[in-house]
């Protein structure tokens, strides 16, 4: 897989090229160029921003199909925390894992169990010591891909610990193996992604050289066929077996639960990206290495707010308050003194030197200076007719060789006026040379 | 190309000096909401030019804290930044009260600060300390009655 794999994709015909994704882009990873939105694949961390607010409904994460689960022999469906907020109808953890099971599934794997041990882990890690403060959660891959990109000091800060889906996903390989003696490739492992980070984080993995999920569904495809098979198991209650997580793995769902489940008072939670921004700014700052835990959601609200979801963020996260007041504190826990390697990073996060001008330290500098040069010459209203974010952007587009200043349509108003106005003069010329002749 | 929100590059003059880059900026004295304005502009500006992760956050770091003094004590200032092959440094001018014993004022913890100050977080008399700790060079030049300048140098490694 390549290494600049992104789900966001766009449909051109949808597109009407105004600039509302190029705006919020927290990346300015977007461009509009031939009047189409373009991504530059080295700075989209796939948090979805632009999937939520285009009004045309042209951005969209390249998810995998349901049908694609039949080429396996046994099927495990990995349900997120953020699901159990998406229905209305629903008193318990147990109906809708039986209604994921009357999709077709053989077995179900909570995603929020996986949480519970990644919590365990991360209390023990604190605890321990060593770590720089504050410990950063990885769970979001949305803003790991911004740490990479945009603060690669902080990556020290960084829990060096599988997030909740993946290990998921090798527990219940594991568990299906065991259970059925059939091969891991028989085994099919199908993830409900809730946005399209987590879908990246499928196809291109961090901190593991190759994700056990093999195919990441959205909540929005299976959500109709889910609420049926729901409806349908509340009249006629099918045996199902019981939930596997308590509250601390379903608070995963919303912002503020990882970070609740470290048991520290030193904690801070933040979501939506430009507070997750502004927060690791005070932390690459040295403002904040009072804190033990910081836990950072692309989205607002928590994974409840991912843009594959249905439901409106804030009314599931309530939803999941409700459910969780009936459930144990915890399901899941570590046995044994150490932390298995499973939980662990096998491969390391490197940083992406993807906002750099140049990779010549002195080349970078005689840029810089282009660029300042031709920002001053720009208006600075960032109304982003060129197609970039902002005045400063075009200035660095213009020398990093991606756009001209004709792009900018006041400059190029400028142009239009003193050719009129010299194109007047000319007549005033020979108008007052004839009146003369006459 | 902003990882960082920009939060206002108001004050900000960029002079194409010889062989590196100068920034300008004019930091306002009764603002808290804006102090730290300049050293984040000057931290993209340092990211986007492919400086060393730590340098970046060393100079900052210390720039901040100057900033910040400069809010706090001395109701503002200019702070000119210089940009080479070599090194960056900040010159920070203000017209405070300046500093009657820089000794004192170099140890973590002696603050001067007034209770309104603190209460708004500042004022932990780490601000100094900090700024000699996250520079290679700090030079303090201070003038009581007439002000403070204070130059802070990292050098690329």
């Amino acid at each position: 897989m390549s290494e600049y794999f992104h789900s966001v994709t766009l449909d051109k015909d949808a597109c009407r090229g105004c600039i509302t994704c190029v705006k919020r882009c927290p990346t300015e990873a977007i461009r509009v160029r031939n009047g189409k939105a373009q991504i530059i694949r080295e700075r989209c961390i796939d948090c979805g921003e632009c999937i939520r607010v285009c009004p045309h409904h042209a951005k969209h994460a390249m998810t995998d199909p349901l049908s694609g689960t039949e080429s396996f022999a046994y099927k495990v469906v990995l349900p997120p925390p953020s699901l159990f907020g998406q229905y209305k109808r629903q008193e318990d953890l147990e109906l809708i894992r039986s209604a994921l099971r009357g999709l077709g599934f053989d077995a179900v794997y909570e995603v929020a169990a996986a949480a519970e041990l990644v919590s365990d882990a991360t209390r023990r890690l604190i605890e321990k010591g060593g770590l720089k403060k504050p410990v950063i959660s990885s769970a979001c891959p949305a803003v790991l891909r911004l740490i990479r990109i945009c603060f690669p000091n902080l990556l020290e800060n960084v829990l060096p610990l599988s997030a909740p889906m993946e290990l998921a996903a090798r527990l219940a390989r594991q568990e299906a193996m065991w259970e059925t003696g059939l091969p891991a490739e028989k085994i099919g492992i199908v993830f409900l992604a809730p946005c399209p980070a987590k879908v990246t984080a499928v196809r291109n993995p961090m901190g593991t050289v190759k994700s056990e999920v093999d195919l990441a569904v959205s909540v929005g495809e299976i959500y109709p066929a889910l609420l049926a098979a729901m409806n349908k198991c509340a009249e006629s209650y099918p045996e199902t077996d019981s939930a596997q997580s308590g509250r601390t793995g379903l608070s995963w769902g919303n912002s503020g639960g990882e970070a609740g489940a470290t048991f520290t008072v030193r904690y801070l939670a933040a979501d939506g990206i430009e507070n997750v921004i502004n927060v690791l700014e005070e932390i690459e700052g040295d403002r904040l290495s009072d804190q033990d835990f910081v836990e950072l959601s692309a989205c607002p609200a928590g994974c409840v707010g991912g843009v594959l979801n249905i439901e409106n963020p804030y009314v599931a996260a309530t939803r999941i308050k409700q459910l969780r007041s009936y459930r144990p504190v915890s399901c899941n826990n570590i046995a044994g003194e150490e932390i298995p390697e499973l939980l662990c990073w096998d491969a390391a996060v490197e940083p992406v030197a993807a906002m750099r001008l140049d990779p010549v330290p002195g080349q970078s500098l005689g840029m810089m200076r282009r660029i300042e040069e031709i920002w001053s010459r720009l208006y600075g209203l960032d109304c982003g007719s060129c197609g970039a974010p902002s005045c400063r952007a075009l200035a660095e587009d213009i020398v990093l060789g991606y756009s001209t200043e004709d792009a900018c349509i006041y400059l190029l108003k400028d142009k239009v006026d003193a050719v009129r106005s010299s194109m007047l003069s000319l007549r005033i010329d020979s108008r007052e040379k004839s009146a003369e002749k006459g | 190309m902003g990882c960082c929100i920009r939060r206002g590059w108001t004050g900000v003059v960029c002079n194409m000096s010889e062989n590196g880059l100068h920034y300008r900026f004019i930091v306002p004295g009764d603002d808290f909401a804006r102090a730290g304005t300049a050293s984040g502009a000057v931290k993209k500006t340092l990211k986007q030019l492919g400086i060393a992760p730590e340098t970046v956050r060393k100079f900052s770091i210390s720039l901040y804290e100057g900033e910040i003094n400069m809010v706090i004590h001395a109701g503002g200032g200019e702070i000119d930044v210089y940009i080479d092959d070599e090194q960056v440094s900040a010159v920070l001018v203000d017209h405070g009260p300046g500093i009657p014993d820089v000794g004192l004022a170099m140890q973590e913890g002696w603050s001067t600060a007034s209770e309104q100050v603190r209460g708004l977080g500042f004022g932990a008399g780490m601000g100094l300390p900090n700024m000699k700790k996250y520079s290679d060079e700090l030079e303090i030049d201070s003038v009581v009655g007439t002000g403070t300048t204070v130059t802070i140098t990292v050098r690329l490694a």
